[in-house]
């Protein structure tokens, strides 16, 4: 199962593609089963590109476990839920818990 | 491409303008006189007599990477080299630029051609370059418009009539006078 | 320090006119990502794995207290209330939007910084010795030689698209604090025979992919040459230099690839050619800029101080943070105090707003008003007065930047590795932490002594781990993170690239490696007058191994 993530022009945020545009949260990820409905959102992720909404889209592999969509790779994961260490997580924890 | 793109592709002196110049090579029929040609570098040194013995003005087309030390000898004959920029991250053509003017003293019109982008130009002026062919519309459009916001101030001496020493930094430059943008 | 004066001033705010303008056509879609890119990282700013990152250009690694001040001040308004020092003496915000980033250039416009030419294929930050100006050792000040080449390099009309990113490193001392030998330009300042300045000259160091150490093209090259022997080498980069792979398209690799001295001889001939033009430096106009950089006036002082002593005395944890934090300044009675950013078991190189702004303070009142960043990512108060060393300490504790370890095991260099980097194949933040806590009690780290962990996160070598006594280079394996240990490496005026041990480990079992070389060390050394770096070269690997792996 693929999600498709990219980060946000004007800011950088990381977001994902939702069946209607993009979110930060990747609860709202819109999961694609099979080679053509991955195809076809990373068109629509490209026309973003194209009109300067979001940069560098790509799928991501996922899995849906207990807490939800979750990255099958690491990197993906550190991206989806931020630093695992320092300033940048404590602040991460305490977003979450507000 | 836009016509105007395909029709005024060279821009020069403040506006665009047709391109009279005809790409040969050595396959090719040389048009008649005195219609001026564009020749790929390593074409002209092959058979320099070819091209010298016609009566029309000579162009020469350098790659970026390519040794222009055995044009030197030719350099009087030029009326124009086209100096490639195949992409626009691809710098070596400004080293190029500045060797030929400042080091081989070549008086005659340097291009660049290729992907030439609004943001490179200032810099390529400073080179030594003085016409652009541009096919990068927005770019087309911001000349037009003489939109573009330069580093006037200069860190480096280059040899250049558009520029004057600044203050007691024997490397710094000043525009000669404030020209119009691009 | 160099000051602006009004050409610097509206080049500058030039500059920040230019980069807003870029932007706003970038977010109008005029300009693309790929014609972007390389126009935002001669900016500093990046994309990262999160966020944008926007790395400031710290000169040669100097700061006012001022300028610290509005760092803290961008750190607060602009991102997360923190920044990242970094071992090319910078510092990185990991989270400005990119939006906001013409905003921040004007700010730090406005204190004389910017952001330019800290990243893309260009000369970069040009850095220095960060006790320049101050060290015991030295035979002359190298900023001045850094500033001009700051200038010379800033925007250069020739050298913006090189082949790869070009690094200049500037030193004025035997001791090498600068790593001159891992640069694209390494330049030690020094007197010939006659007694005028002038630069031993390497190129072709640098880490990554390919590690190397630099190549000695010129044992003196006279002051005056200076800027046209630099432009010399990077004409000859830029026209020879590799461009159908980006791991073959540095400097490193044209010499080691067309040989070291016929790309010697294509630079000197490169240089005869321009020698006596425009950029041969006038004397008075070095001299000139030297001024801006004459020390403060400091008061006549004994060379030694009674509180000082008295303070030693009475408080061990002061005494062990002199020990390793406080190092001899060249005007008597004075100090060069090093803040370490390495609290045990904290991130290497972060430092809070509050942290920059006390640093600040502390400065403002004790250093006059000077703040240095080094590579090994800590700050150094440059001018401290013996006296107030013990008054310096106190404010740091306040401040929760008293750690005592510079130049010890758990003064752990890391790159943001894979908790920030799009590059990382691993992270190398928590790996520090946890070594960090393991040799956390001072004690034990006094009893190892000097030793330098470099981590990195990927084969890009940002944490320069080739260069560590013990490094560390974090890779992907299976979609598991593994590290690989490279033993005797070092940055120095002795430089050497580390040798890989053997077999890497897994994240369990890293800490536990660092700990047995350790262990191997102290058991092996002569005394613990011998280092460990010498203890490596003098027994080799094979003890290591053993302990290791079990078999030499
Ligand atoms: S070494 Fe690799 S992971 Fe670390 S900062 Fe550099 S590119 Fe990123």
């Amino acid at each position: 199962m693929d999600i498709i993530t990219a980060n946000r022009l004007s800011d950088g945020a990381v977001v994902f593609l939702t069946a209607s545009g993009w979110s930060t949260r990747i609860a709202e990820a819109q999961a694609l089963e099979g080679k053509e409905s991955v195809a076809a959102a990373l068109a629509r992720a490209a026309a973003d590109a194209e009109a300067s909404i979001i940069v560098e889209p790509y799928p991501v592999d996922v899995e849906r476990r207990a807490q939800g969509l979750t990255p099958t790779k690491l990197r993906e994961r550190i991206r989806a839920q931020g630093p695992t260490v320092g300033h940048s997580k404590d602040l991460h924890l305490q977003v979450q818990a507000a | 491409m836009s016509d105007a793109q395909a029709q005024l592709p060279i821009w020069k002196d403040g506006s665009f303008g047709a391109d009279a110049w005809v790409a040969v090579s050595a396959e090719t029929e040389l048009p008649a006189d005195p219609a001026p040609i564009l020749v790929p570098l390593a074409e002209f040194l092959a058979e320099a007599g070819r091209y010298t013995a016609r009566d029309g003005d000579i162009g020469v087309l350098v790659g970026a990477g390519e040794d222009v030390h055995p044009l030197v000898p030719y350099l009087g004959d030029l009326r124009l080299i086209a100096l490639e920029f195949p992409k626009f991250a691809d710098g070596r053509n400004y080293s190029t630029a500045r060797l030929l003017r400042e080091r081989f003293g070549y008086a005659g019109e340097l291009r660049a051609t290729g992907d030439v982008l609004i943001d490179q130009i200032p810099l390529m002026r400073r080179c030594g370059i003085v016409s652009f062919a541009v096919k990068h519309e927005p770019t087309r459009r911001a000349l037009l418009a003489h939109h573009s916001v330069e580093v006037r101030h200069y860190y480096q001496p280059v040899q250049s009539d558009a520029e004057v020493p600044a203050g007691t930094r024997p490397w710094a430059r000043l525009p000669a006078a404030r020209l119009p943008a691009a | 320090m160099y000051r602006y004066d009004e050409f610097d001033e509206a080049f500058v705010r030039e500059r920040v006119a230019q980069f807003s303008d870029q932007v706003a056509r970038r977010l109008a879609g005029d300009l693309d990502e790929e014609q972007f890119k390389p126009l935002r990282l001669q900016n500093g700013v990046y994309l990262q794995l999160h966020a944008y990152m926007l790395r400031i250009a710290v000169p040669y690694g100097t700061l006012s207290s001022r300028q610290m001040r509005k760092l803290a001040f961008i750190a607060r308004n602009y991102d997360k209330g923190y920044g990242h020092f970094t071992t090319r003496q910078n510092l990185q915000f990991n989270w400005p939007a990119l939006k906001d980033v013409p905003e921040i250039l004007g700010h730090l416009a406005d204190v004389e910084m910017h952001a330019i030419q800290t990243s893309g294929n260009c000369i970069r930050n040009v850095t220095a010795d960060h006790f320049a100006g101050v060290a015991a050792d030295e035979v002359a000040d190298p900023r001045p030689y850094a500033e001009i080449l700051r200038q010379w390099s800033t925007i250069h009309p020739e050298f913006l698209f090189l082949p790869r990113k070009f690094k200049i490193a500037v030193t004025g001392a035997d001791a090498d604090r600068a790593a001159v030998r891992f640069h694209d330009i390494g330049l030690q300042v020094k007197r010939n025979e006659a007694g005028e300045l002038g630069f031993a000259v390497w190129i072709g160091g640098g880490m990554g992919r390919t590690p190397m150490v630099g190549y000695q093209i010129r044992d003196f090259l006279p002051e005056a040459d200076l800027l046209a022997y630099s432009e010399a080498i990077v004409r000859i980069y830029n026209l020879y230099g590799r461009r159908d792979n980006k791991y073959k398209a540095r400097l490193k690799i044209l010499i080691h690839e067309g040989g070291a001295e016929t790309i010697a001889a294509e630079i000197e001939q490169e240089f005869n050619e321009i020698r006596y033009g425009v950029l041969r430096l006038p004397d008075d106009e070095i001299r000139r800029i030297e001024t801006y950089f004459a020390a403060p006036d400091y008061p006549t002082r004994a060379s030694e101080s009674v509180p000082f002593k008295r303070a030693r005395l009475a408080d061990p944890a002061f005494d062990r943070w002199v020990g390793n934090n406080v190092s001899p300044h060249r005007a008597p009675g004075h100090a060069i105090v090093t803040v370490s950013l390495k609290p045990i078991g904290g991130v290497p190189g972060n430092a809070t707003a509050d942290q920059m702004d006390a640093v600040a303070d502390i400065a403002e009142r004790f250093s006059a008003d000077e703040i240095r960043v080094s590579h090994e990512q800590n700050l150094v108060l440059p001018h401290v007065a013996l006296e107030d060393v013990k008054a310096v300490y106190d404010a740091l504790a306040a401040a929760g930047l008293a750690t005592g370890n510079a130049g010890l095991v758990t003064d752990i260099i890391a790159c943001p590795g894979l908790d920030y980097c799009a590059l990382a194949t691993a992270r190398s933040i928590p790996v520090a932490e946890r070594i960090s806590e393991r040799f956390g009690n001072p004690e034990r780290q006094q009893e190892i002594g000097p030793l330098k962990i470099k981590i990195s996160g990927c084969i890009n070598a940002c944490g320069h781990h080739h260069a560590g006594h013990i490094g560390i280079l974090g890779l992907d394996r299976k979609g598991e993170e593994f590290y690989q240990i490279t033993l005797g490496g070092s940055g120095d005026e002795t430089a050497s690239i580390g040798e890989i041990v053997g077999r890497g480990f897994s994240t369990d079992e890293v800490v536990d490696a660092v700990q047995q070389i350790v262990d191997t060390y102290i058991v092996h050394r002569e005394s613990s007058e011998e280092s460990f770096l010498a203890a490596y070269r003098r027994l080799g690997p094979a003890p290591f191994k053993e302990a290791l792996y079990g078999t030499a």
